[in-house]
Order: structure tokens, then sequence, then C-alpha cells
């Protein structure tokens, strides 16, 4: 089916393989139409653990524990759970984990609804406040090279990385 | 349910855990991490906090799903449970058989003053947890209960939840590290090597 916003079905897919390719196992979601694909993939992977979260912040303290066993992961999310991960984001800054977020941002680049702007306004000064680092993806042709730079940056590096799928690049939601 | 809290935290907690050794630990912030830090004299086994409140059960469920082979327990307390007890609900859609969470209730919030918690005024984070659809799920308030929970933390038919009661005496007083970094990496030594 044609997404709702945006062409995101094909670099999503693209995405997955990615995600896959460097070994991610663990996937931690709020349910999200921005990750829709991406989301779908996981669940219907066998290899693969989908994990649906009640908060986003779970997410953040399931991924260092994960990296505990030894386990790739990624939260992904939206603009708005940022905001119900700061304090959690404590754990991996003091526990050097690495750590991979993708984030579909709402609230800049045609955003119809005010509710999204405030938090969709404060993910990347909150993110960087946090001593994460904060990468951008504008178009298809950057969503894979911007999210293999956060996982070497993350899993080589031990560092945080959020990946802001921008709005330009998803579109703005018509609700 | 009888509202006693008799079990002093300091003899009930190394009694329901047993030999910590059979465990990967994940503990919550304050009381729960001194009791099972003075527990293992700080072992390798074990990932304590001082900060990150709601963190313990998302993280211990991040490691029994990364390690099915191990057998992971979080112990944490009633008030750190509280602020993200959304968390038994991902527990209980998962079930993990390797997961067991014991939850330290004190009622209080021991660190910041022996502030009631919710867990004394009527709230039964056990039923949560039943409600959550973990598998096992029991409230011990008594020694007579004890080795039945020791033994529910090491069955693998299903992810379980052990509410401990306690009194309102304080865990032991432990020196324990608080660089996370360096624990995680004594952590990810012990279990994987050098990876």
């Amino acid at each position: 089916m044609t997404s709702e916003y945006g062409g995101q079905e094909t670099w999503q897919k693209d995405l997955y393989k990615l995600l896959r390719s460097n070994e991610v196992e663990l996937f931690c979601y709020v349910p999200d139409g921005g990750h829709k694909t991406l989301i779908n993939e996981s669940i219907a992977d066998p290899k693969v653990i989908s994990v649906p979260l009640t908060t986003e912040e779970e997410g953040v303290a399931m991924c260092a524990g994960a990296h505990l066993g030894g386990t790739k992961s990624v939260l992904l999310m939206q603009s708005s759970g940022v905001g119900n991960c700061v304090n959690m984001f404590a754990l991996l800054k003091n526990g050097q984990f690495p750590f991979v977020t993708i984030v579909t941002m709402r609230g800049e680049f045609g955003e119809m609804n005010p509710w999204q702007v405030p938090m969709g306004q404060g993910v990347q000064p909150i993110v960087e406040a946090m001593g994460m680092h904060c990468l951008r993806a504008e178009t298809p042709e950057e969503v894979s090279t911007t999210t293999q730079a956060a996982l070497d940056m993350a899993y080589k590096s031990n560092q945080s990385v959020a990946v802001l799928l921008t709005q330009k690049l998803i579109g703005a939601k018509p609700f | 349910m009888s509202n006693t809290r008799s079990l002093d935290r300091k003899s009930a907690v190394p009694a329901v855990v047993g030999n910590p050794d059979d465990f990967l630990i994940i503990c919550g912030l304050a009381g729960a991490s001194k009791d099972i830090a003075h527990l293992t004299n700080d072992g390798d086994n074990i990932f304590t906090m001082a900060g990150a409140m709601g963190g313990a059960t998302a993280m211990g469920l991040g490691l029994a799903l990364s390690r099915p082979d191990k057998k992971v327990l979080v112990v944490t307390g009633d008030g750190e449970l509280l602020m993200n007890v959304g968390t038994l609900a991902t527990v209980g859609i998962l079930k993990p058989a390797n997961l067991s969470i014991l939850c330290v209730d004190n009622g209080h919030y021991g660190e910041t003053g022996y502030q009631e918690s919710h867990t004394q005024r009527g709230v039964d984070l056990n039923l949560i947890a039943q409600g959550s659809a973990i598998p096992i799920t029991r409230t011990i308030d008594s020694e007579d209960q004890i080795s039945e929970a020791r033994q529910l933390l090491r069955d693998s038919n299903g992810a379980s939840f052990i509410l401990l009661r306690v009194n309102t005496e304080p865990p032991p007083s432990i020196k324990r590290s608080m660089d996370a970094t360096e624990r995680k990496i004594a952590f990810r030594k012990a279990l994987l090597g050098n990876a």
C-alpha cells in the first residue's frame, strides 16, 4: 500500500536491510506512522526480536541491557518520544553505552499539528545537551549513509547517536 | 492481602535470592542496589544504578532477551518500579522465561527521607504484575514463604514477579563503584570475554 505520507517504503526497506547487515537484532519501538515499514519488517523477521514499548524510555534501558548481553539494538521513535527519554539518557552517558535511535521528526518542515511543534523543536538541543550526537537525514539518499555512520560511531566508538529522519524527508503528515 | 511488613530486607533479600552466582542481576537505584552489591561484594555479574530511576526492569528485559541462555534477575524497589510501572506490561507481552523480577517493597522512598510510597497507601504491585500478564506472581511477607520464592526465581516456566514486603529497616552499607562505565566493562568481560 502507498504510505499515507511521504514515499518512504523503498528507503525504509533499504534501511531495514542496512540495520540487519550490521547485525542489529533487537528493535524497540513505540508505534509510529513514519516508522511503519521498518516496524513491520522487524515484526515479520523471525531472526530479530521486535518489542513494542509503553514509553520510549523503556527502550533506552532495554538497549543498554541488550548491550550488556552482547546484542546490537535500535530504538525507533517519533520526536515526541525523545522528551520521554531524557533522564534515561543519563544511563547511556554514565555507562558510555553504544546506542542508536532513529527518530522520525514532527514539528518542523511543513507541520500542520501545532501540538507537535514544541517537542519537535526541542529534539536536537535536548539530545545534544544529554551528550549524544545528532545526525540529520534530509533526503532518501542520506538515510543509509547517515545510519551507517551512527552505527559505526555507536558500536566502534561507544557513542550515543540520534538519527533524525527529518520532516523534509518523510513529509508533513496531514493530521 | 495482609498488611504486615515484618521482614527485614537485610536477611530477607539474601534468603530469597540464594546463591547470586545463579543470575545475571540488574539492580534499581538506592536500596536494591545496596542489597545486591552487599550480597555479591559488588560482583561482576551485577549492574547497579544510582540514577536512571525506572529503568531497571527494562534493562533486565533487554539483557534477558539478549541472553536466553542465562537466568536474569531484576532487583528493584517499589519507588523505582512505580516510576515506570508500564514496563511490567512490556514484560507481560514477551514473558521471557529467563527473567525474574524481585521488588523489595518497603512502602517508602528510603533515599529521600522515608516518605510513604503508593504501596504504603493501598497500591498492590503484585496485582499490577498479574494484570500485566506476567505468568508467575507472588507476594512474600513471612519467613515461611521464602523458600518458595527462592525456587520461583529459579524456575524457567515463564517470567516471574516476586513482591517482597519488608519493614523500613535500612539496606546494608556498602561502598560500591558508581562508575557505570567501569562496571559495564567488567560485566561484559565476565559474561562475554573480551567482546
